[in-house]
């Protein structure tokens, strides 16, 4: 199989294993649809500006979690902000994170809220990871000389 | 073609387009949003809070009202939750302006609390849209106010019937979750419904 083939097949299987993971749902598809000749990079920024604003709501949270009295609708308006950044993008399972992370908030549950961080880390730098393969893949196929092949629910 | 067929294009319409004032403290939401309102052929103006939103439509005054109306906004769509000044507030802020009330406000939110749909409602919200947003949503507002909306204000506020082209989900009334499910089946189940917000 040529090279372009082989790629392709890579993203189309590298994407299913996305989806069916959880780590994305159907709202990247959604951004998908808004890319296109006149915006190619759309998805690309709108994922910069995610990772950009989750590495800053991530500082912050583990700084409101150190506070000598931790304020918990602090950190719970940092969390939904999380939640509501991951969803816009179909980050579903950091999304998830954030539900569960809002309910030890509300219970004003330190260690809760703290493995919760812990485990939001994780799950962001996971999705970040595969993004960026992803993206990579893209480049690959692009540079190649073909065109990334259309992912529909 | 590449691109899937999401509407007819933005033809020129002669007359001035329609232009969207867009709301949201996120930056990621309000990337979202403008390209939204811009594939739908809409001319976006993004802020990212209540205040700014304000400053831009002169509500404080320092417009002068040719200035305005050459910045003629035809509607405003809000995130509910923002820090500082909500979209509920800002609501109450707009429809308590004389000058500003006959803009159509929209509220965006990503909870889908009823007591919080009826209260924007009730404050003269024309619609309230869960995040995150579709395309669907915003061609189907569009649509509604090309249309509708301007007979609507002509005649003022009564319940408008949905015409049968459009999505089964009526405007100016809180959605149903068969209504929701209607514009996207896996959204109306995501999260519990909240009857009463704390």
């Amino acid at each position: 199989m040529e090279i372009v083939g082989q790629l392709q097949k890579q993203f189309v299987d590298f994407s299913t294993s996305l989806y069916g993971e959880g780590f994305l749902d159907e709202q990247y598809l959604q951004l998908q649809k808004l890319q296109d000749e006149s915006n190619p990079d759309f998805v690309c920024e709108v994922v910069s500006l995610f990772f950009d604003d989750s590495e800053k709501l991530l500082n912050n949270l583990a700084t409101a979690l150190q506070q000598q009295v931790v304020d918990f609708k602090q950190v719970d308006a940092h969390v939904h902000q999380f939640k509501g950044s991951s969803s816009s993008i179909g980050a579903q399972r950091v999304k998830n994170m954030c539900v569960a992370f809002r309910n030890f908030c509300e219970e004003k549950n330190l260690d809760g809220c703290l493995r919760c961080l812990q485990q939001l880390n994780h799950e962001y730098f996971l999705v970040k990871n595969k993004l960026e393969t992803l993206f990579r893949l893209e480049r690959q196929i692009v540079e190649a000389g073909g065109t990334v092949p259309v992912i529909v629910a | 073609m590449a691109v899937e067929d999401i509407g007819s294009g933005c033809s020129s319409s002669g007359d001035q387009e329609f232009h969207v004032l867009a709301v949201d403290d996120s930056i990621i939401d309000r990337k979202v949003i403008e390209r939204l309102l811009k594939i739908s052929c809409c001319k976006v103006t993004a802020v990212d809070s209540g205040s700014r939103a304000l400053q831009y439509l002169g509500i404080d005054g320092e417009r002068s009202s040719l200035e305005f109306d050459e910045l003629k906004v035809n509607l405003i769509i809000t995130d509910y939750s923002m820090p500082g000044m909500t979209g509920y507030e800002l609501l109450k802020k707009i429809k308590g302006s004389t000058k500003l009330r006959q803009i159509p406000v929209v509220i965006m939110s990503s909870e889908n609390i009823l007591a919080r749909i009826d209260r924007c409602l009730e404050e003269g919200a024309e619609d309230f849209l869960m995040k995150p947003v579709q395309l669907s949503d915003v061609e189907r507002l569009r649509d509604f106010m090309l249309r509708g909306g301007e007979e609507e204000r002509e005649l003022g506020r009564k319940r408008k019937t949905p015409d049968d082209s459009c999505d089964c989900r009526p405007l100016r009334k809180r959605p149903t979750p068969l209504a929701t499910a209607c514009s996207s089946t896996f959204r109306a189940l995501e999260e519990p419904v909240i009857v009463h917000e704390s």
